[in-house]
């Protein structure tokens, strides 16, 4: 396909150009190295041409035009404030206004030193006030949330904040209020804050007047050393910013990546970061005769570890956990199976199933890269399954809503409700528990055609059959396939082949363990992930090696814990979902810091071997897919299936440390439908306990029209509701609990 | 020249605002003439009768319906201006009171000739009397079988809702108008998309004045020739003249376009007994003043630019001697302020700023050098803002500098309110002493 752009002649400052029809004139500005001041355009944004500090001289019209809001046309003249009186008097004149009433913040404000209106006044402005009256006024800050606050006064009323959260997240949570000298960015009364992605509006505010409640009055930009990162958060692939001061990691922006994550991110990437910092290991630690865990040198761990490991290698069992880098995978792999020689290793620490393995191994490990960010926006249809992308994939979510307001794409979504995300991308909810799912997955061939994308998330594991039922669909209709999981090292750690392939798989590890596995080499893995007790297998494990970066359960049972490095301290490779490699660089060098690989490759010498980069999936034999009987299990008075995930913000271990960005979690709730409700004698806004295997959880009632029947939804991992179970559960429940 | 009603002819009859005082003087007879006429037939019409928008731009209305696309698919919407804020500007409140009847028929047949079938009045917040009628006077329309499905079976349906504002100057500007129908804050929309392509709820629209639309039954009526006998080739038809301020009679005085503001005054009684115009604003306080010399212009929008001036909204204030030009300039600069939206830069803080200045000077406090400042303020806002408030706005004080530069000068040192005494340019400033 041939894409012929009109293009137009146009002439800026005497420059002659020909550029694509439509263009705005501020973007053929900049094509041409001259930068047009501005407040209010921001090039994702539409244009509002608020400001007016744009403003340029049009040859033939009287008055001075927006720059950030007029496209050219062919023949048009333009003149810069480099040329035209007219265009400088203005920019002067508005920048002058925009100065009368701002407050003499610099020396205290957060922008101070990387502030647009700092920087323009002094290429713009005029040094001296003519304004000889009293500023307006404002009591400050105010909070727009847990972590947003807000300095009225320092606003210059450029609705990137507003309309950030209008057109980008979706969420209406900031307004411009009041008007005139008056008008001021405030929150809804009744509509409470809440969105994923407030942290980019902070970013975008080209003053000071949105600052971030974990950054406020601690640094000055030009004492920051800055590094290009990548997110470790999840698997949508963010490029970050990191700013670190005196060793110290300060902040985290959200970094241009035009074919990901454009210019923004999420609030977890962005403020989930002092678990960097805190009860980090320092050194390794050994379990001697008596049974007490000590601190002891690296190589009498190391020893240590490789003894322990030697009469036991082929019965060990390998759990890494999705928080590996692309390289540390890839040592896990050679780690396991050729110097262990066990095939019992696996990424998965969550809900796992055979089908699953299979699903993985042939339609997903080291496939190039089919499907990207760019393949949704231009696909006809997208259907979701097993995957809320506000919760598990945000960058997923903001580039599905913008394909979706575009016009372009349909999106719908096997799912119990229609999850405020679906809503907020126009979705169609094709209602199904997990009951429900594969003939509902199925049916989902009418609205799918060789222009559509299907993207399954990992929780298809926990549903027998779906994931089987999304590969038929694909082959039928045509349709794209990706799969999406939660963790940034997930795709890699698959790739790398971190997959039992003759193996046993994580959950058939755990209880395993004592029997037919012996001993536990493990990664960065919470025992709650995990769907089994691992903490019990631990305990019955003859021999445990720890790889961690901080103190925990695990590390606490552990025979050997092997302090390793984290994100800031190593450089390495996440690979996303579309299975692009996100690429980061060491934030703060540190002596001593070891990565897993590194580690593994001394615990390999140690045992006398070496690890190699062989790749794994050349010569696997993949095993054939086929679905799981699906659960026969009765639901009886009182009773429902269980659908959960988790949102963005849980108890996540890290996340920890960070109470403003905590504050800002959403309140865990329990879904049923009206007829549900009904059946289950439940009340719309009282409480309700879900309980099932002893465990019990409790959180206001919501009932939820348009919901499948019998199902009860409530997240997973919830500040206030634990129950760490998979979908598909039955669980019991009831009015009432606390 | 002599008063001409048309508009007005029967507002001294008792029901002249009820549909059976209209119809007794003919209403009604226009739309079923109009139906009989064709759509596209109606907007040559007026294309032809050359009536100018009464809101204040004096944008040709024939032209302006012929931007609504037709033949495709989405919905038209017709809405009706009637926020009427302007200080000075009182000309919609009183139609709307004695005759909204013509204002519904003209409503009918604009939006028989645009394609559409739904016409919304927005109405300003703060007059509920305004409210009751206009609502009764829909509601009359609705019973006689000339609002709502298959109108006469013409097989022409027109639904007509009355929205009140919630009082907002800003909101009279045609997009602030559409935000606000449509529920948000009332702030101007960028331009393009223009209303006629995505106006309201993103479909081809027309905003017209109350006074604009109330012409059309006459104009269908009594023929292009008839209207064209009033005015000017550039100014045709005729006009509610508001005359206010400094006069006998204030009040309403419809009147073919170009009669001047000297033949107006001596219908609304001369200005006031002992006294003699100081300045005068033909439409508004958005246009700049005129002095007593210019009284002969004739008022029609090509007479009154040429003189400096704008003829607006055709509302004409007269203020004699007894007036403090620098009380008068620094309260409209205090309701600019005000109704600014804060939108963009200019208008919101030179508003601002202006104000500030101007209240130093009616206090006595201003220099020479703020003359200046003021000037190079306006200069800023004016043409640099987002919508014509702005423009408004940066009006009033370079006019008045221009005339009265010595008064503000003696406001340097003296407050206005000693140079002028405030009770003498009242209504009851006889009365008092
Ligand atoms: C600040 C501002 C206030 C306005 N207020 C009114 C108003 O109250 N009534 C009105 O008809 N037009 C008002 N206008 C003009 C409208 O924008 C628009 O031009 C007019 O309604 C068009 O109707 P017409 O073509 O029939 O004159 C205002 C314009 C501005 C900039
Ligand atoms: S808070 Fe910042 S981003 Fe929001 S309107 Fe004000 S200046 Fe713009
Ligand atoms: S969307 Fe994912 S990758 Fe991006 S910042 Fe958030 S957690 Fe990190
Ligand atoms: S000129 Fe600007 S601030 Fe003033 S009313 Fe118009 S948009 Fe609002
Ligand atoms: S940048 Fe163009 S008006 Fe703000």
């Amino acid at each position: 396909m041939t894409v012929t752009t009109q293009t137009v002649t146009v002439t800026v400052d005497g420059v002659v150009v020909e550029v694509p029809a439509g263009t705005l004139i501020i973007r053929v500005a900049e094509m041409l190295g001259t930068a047009i001041p501005r407040f209010c355009d921001h090039p994702l944004l539409d244009p509002v041409a608020a400001c007016r500090m744009c403003l340029v001289e049009i040859e033939g019209q009287g008055k001075p035009q927006p720059s950030c809001a007029v496209t050219v046309s062919d023949g048009m003249v333009i003149k810069t404030q480099h040329t035209s009186e007219m265009a400088e008097k203005a920019q002067a004149g508005v920048m002058e206004f925009l100065l009368i009433n701002h407050p003499l913040d610099c020396p205290i404000c957060d922008k101070g030193g990387e502030c647009p209106l700092q920087n323009q006044a002094m290429t713009n402005g005029q040094g001296e006030t003519r304004f000889e009256g009293t500023k307006r006024t404002f009591p400050k800050p105010i909070n727009v949330s847990a972590q947003v606050l807000l300095d009225r006064e320092r606003c210059v009323s450029c609705a990137r904040c507003t309309r950030f959260a209008d057109q980008i997240a979706g969420d209406p949570f900031i307004e411009l209020l009041e008007r005139g000298a008056k008008q001021q960015v405030g929150t809804s009364e009744d509509q409470p804050f809440d969105s994923y992605f407030s942290g980019n509006t902070i970013q975008i505010c080209p003053v000071g007047a949105l600052t971030s409640a974990k950054y406020r009055f601690r640094s000055r930009p030009f004492d920051l050393i800055s590094t290009p990162t990548a997110c470790e958060h999840c698997a949508s692939g963010c490029a970050l910013r990191t700013d670190v001061r005196r060793s110290t990691v300060m902040r985290r922006l959200a970094w241009d990546a035009p074919e990901v994550n454009e210019e923004w991110n999420c609030d977890k990437g962005r403020f989930a970061f002092p678990y960097t910092s805190e009860g980090r290991l320092t050194h390794p630690l050994v379990r001697d005769e008596a049974g007490n865990l000590g601190p002891a040198s690296w190589p009498e761990a190391l020893r240590v570890a490789a003894a322990g490991l030697a009469g036991i290698g082929k019965s060990t069992a390998v759990l890494t956990g999705g928080r590996v880098t692309v390289e540390d995978a890839k040592a896990y792999a050679s780690f396991a199976r050729e110097v262990l020689g066990t095939n019992d290793v696996d990424f998965r620490a969550r809900a796992v199933s055979n089908e699953e393995t299979a699903f993985l191994a042939n339609h997903v490990a080291n496939k190039p890269m089919d499907v990207t960010y760019g393949d949704l926006e231009a696909a006809k249809s997208v259907l979701l399954v097993s995957f809320e992308p506000e919760d598990e994939s945000p960058i997923v979510f903001l580039r599905l809503r913008k394909a979706a307001l575009s016009g372009t794409t349909k999106v719908f979504a096997v799912a119990p409700y229609t999850s405020a995300g679906l809503a907020k991308m126009k979705g169609t909810l094709l209602a199904a528990g997990p009951r429900e799912e594969v003939s509902v997955i199925a049916s989902a061939a009418s609205h799918l055609s060789g222009d559509s994308v299907i993207l399954v998330g990992e929780r298809a594991a926990q549903t027998p059959g779906a994931l089987t039922a999304v590969a038929e669909l694909a082959a039928k209709t045509g349709a794209k396939l990706a799969w999406i999981p939660r963790r940034a090292g997930d795709r890699g750690a698959l790739d790398a082949g971190l997959l039992p392939i003759d193996g046993r798989n994580t959950s058939e590890i755990v209880s395993a363990t004592g029997s037919a596995v012996k001993g536990l080499v493990i990664g960065g893995v919470s025992p709650e992930d995990v769907d089994g007790d691992l903490l019990s297998a631990i305990d019955k494990a003859q021999f445990v090696v720890s790889l961690e970066t901080r103190h925990t359960e695990i590390t606490a049972e552990a025979d050997v814990v092997l302090p390793v490095a984290v994100v800031t301290e190593k450089a390495g490779t996440f690979r996303n979902w579309e299975g692009r490699d996100r690429s980061f660089a060491a934030v703060i060098p540190t002596p001593g810091a070891l990565s897993d690989a590194d580690v593994l490759g001394e615990l390999a010498r140690e045992l006398g071997k070496s690890l190699s980069v062989s790749d794994f999936w050349a010569s696997a034999t993949k095993p054939a897919l086929k679905a799981d009987a699906a659960s026969t299990e009765s639901v009886g008075n009182g009773q429902a299936v269980l659908s959960t995930w988790r949102h963005l913000l849980d108890k996540g271990s890290l996340q920890s440390g960070e109470p403003y960005l905590a504050a800002t979690a959403r309140v865990a709730v329990v879904r049923v439908s009206p007829a549900t409700a009904q059946k289950l004698n439940l009340v719309d806004g009282g409480t309700a306990t879900v309980s099932c295997c002893g465990n019990s959880a409790s959180a206001p009632l919501i009932v939820t029209a348009g919901m499948t029947d019998d199902v009860v939804w409530l997240p997973a991992n919830s500040e206030g509701s634990s129950l760490n179970l998979p979908s598909g559960c039955v669980v019991e429940v009831s009015q009432g609990g606390n | 020249m002599t008063l001409t009603p048309v508009l007005s002819a029967h507002w001294d009859e008792a029901d002249s605002y009820k549909i059976a005082g209209y119809m007794r003087n003919g209403g009604y007879t226009a739309f079923k003439k109009a139906f009989a006429t064709g759509p596209d037939e109606i907007i040559s019409l007026v294309k032809d009768s050359g009536l100018r928008g009464r809101g204040g731009a004096g944008f040709p209305t024939g032209l302006k319906w012929s931007f609504v696309p037709q033949g495709d698919d989405k919905p038209h919407y017709l809405v009706i201006n009637a926020d009427e804020s302007e200080p000075g500007a009182c000309k919609d409140i009183p139609l709307m009171m004695a005759n909204p009847h013509a204002l519904i028929e003209g409503v009918i047949i604009a939006a028989y000739a645009m394609r559409a079938n739904h016409a919304f009045i927005y109405l300003r917040g703060e007059v509920p009397h305004v409210f009751r009628r206009v609502n009764s006077a829909i509601r009359e329309a609705y019973a006689a079988g000339y609002l709502g499905k298959n109108i006469m079976g013409s097989g022409f349906d027109l639904e007509v809702v009355l929205h009140a504002g919630a009082g907002a100057y800003i909101c009279g500007e045609e997009t602030a108008l559409l935000d606000s129908l449509e529920g948000r804050r009332g702030q101007p929309r960028l331009k393009p998309p223009f209303p006629a392509v995505a106006g309201l709820y993103a479909s081809p629209s027309c905003v017209n004045n109350v006074e604009t639309i109330a012409n059309i039954p006459y104009i269908v009526n009594n023929g292009v020739d008839w209207f064209k006998s009033f005015g000017t080739e550039k100014s045709p038809g005729f006009k509610l003249f508001a005359v206010s301020g400094h006069v006998n009679r204030p009040g309403i005085y419809e009147a073919p376009l170009g009669i001047t503001m000297r033949e107006l005054l001596e219908h609304a009684g001369g200005v006031r007994d002992g006294h003699k115009v100081k300045f005068w604003l033909p439409g508004g306080s958005s246009v700049p003043m005129l002095t007593p010399d210019l009284l002969d212009t004739p008022l029609t929008y090509e007479d009154i630019a040429a003189a400096g001036s704008m003829l607006g909204t055709g509302t004409p204030m007269i203020f004699d001697e007894t007036t403090s030009v620098v009380r008068a300039v620094t309260g409209w600069l205090a309701f600019y302020k005000h109704e600014s939206c804060g939108k963009c830069t200019p208008c919101r803080e030179g508003t601002w700023w202006l104000s500030d200045v101007l209240h130093r000077f009616e206090d006595g406090h201003g220099t020479e050098a703020d003359l200046d400042k003021l000037i190079d303020i306006c200069s800023q806002i004016a043409g640099r803002s987002f919508c014509a408030l702005g423009d408004a706005a940066a009006t009033p004080f370079p006019a008045a500098l221009k005339y009265f530069r010595d008064e503000f000068v003696q406001a340097t040192n003296a407050p206005a309110n000693e140079s002028f005494d405030p009770v003498a340019a009242t209504v009851f400033a006889g009365a008092t002493r």
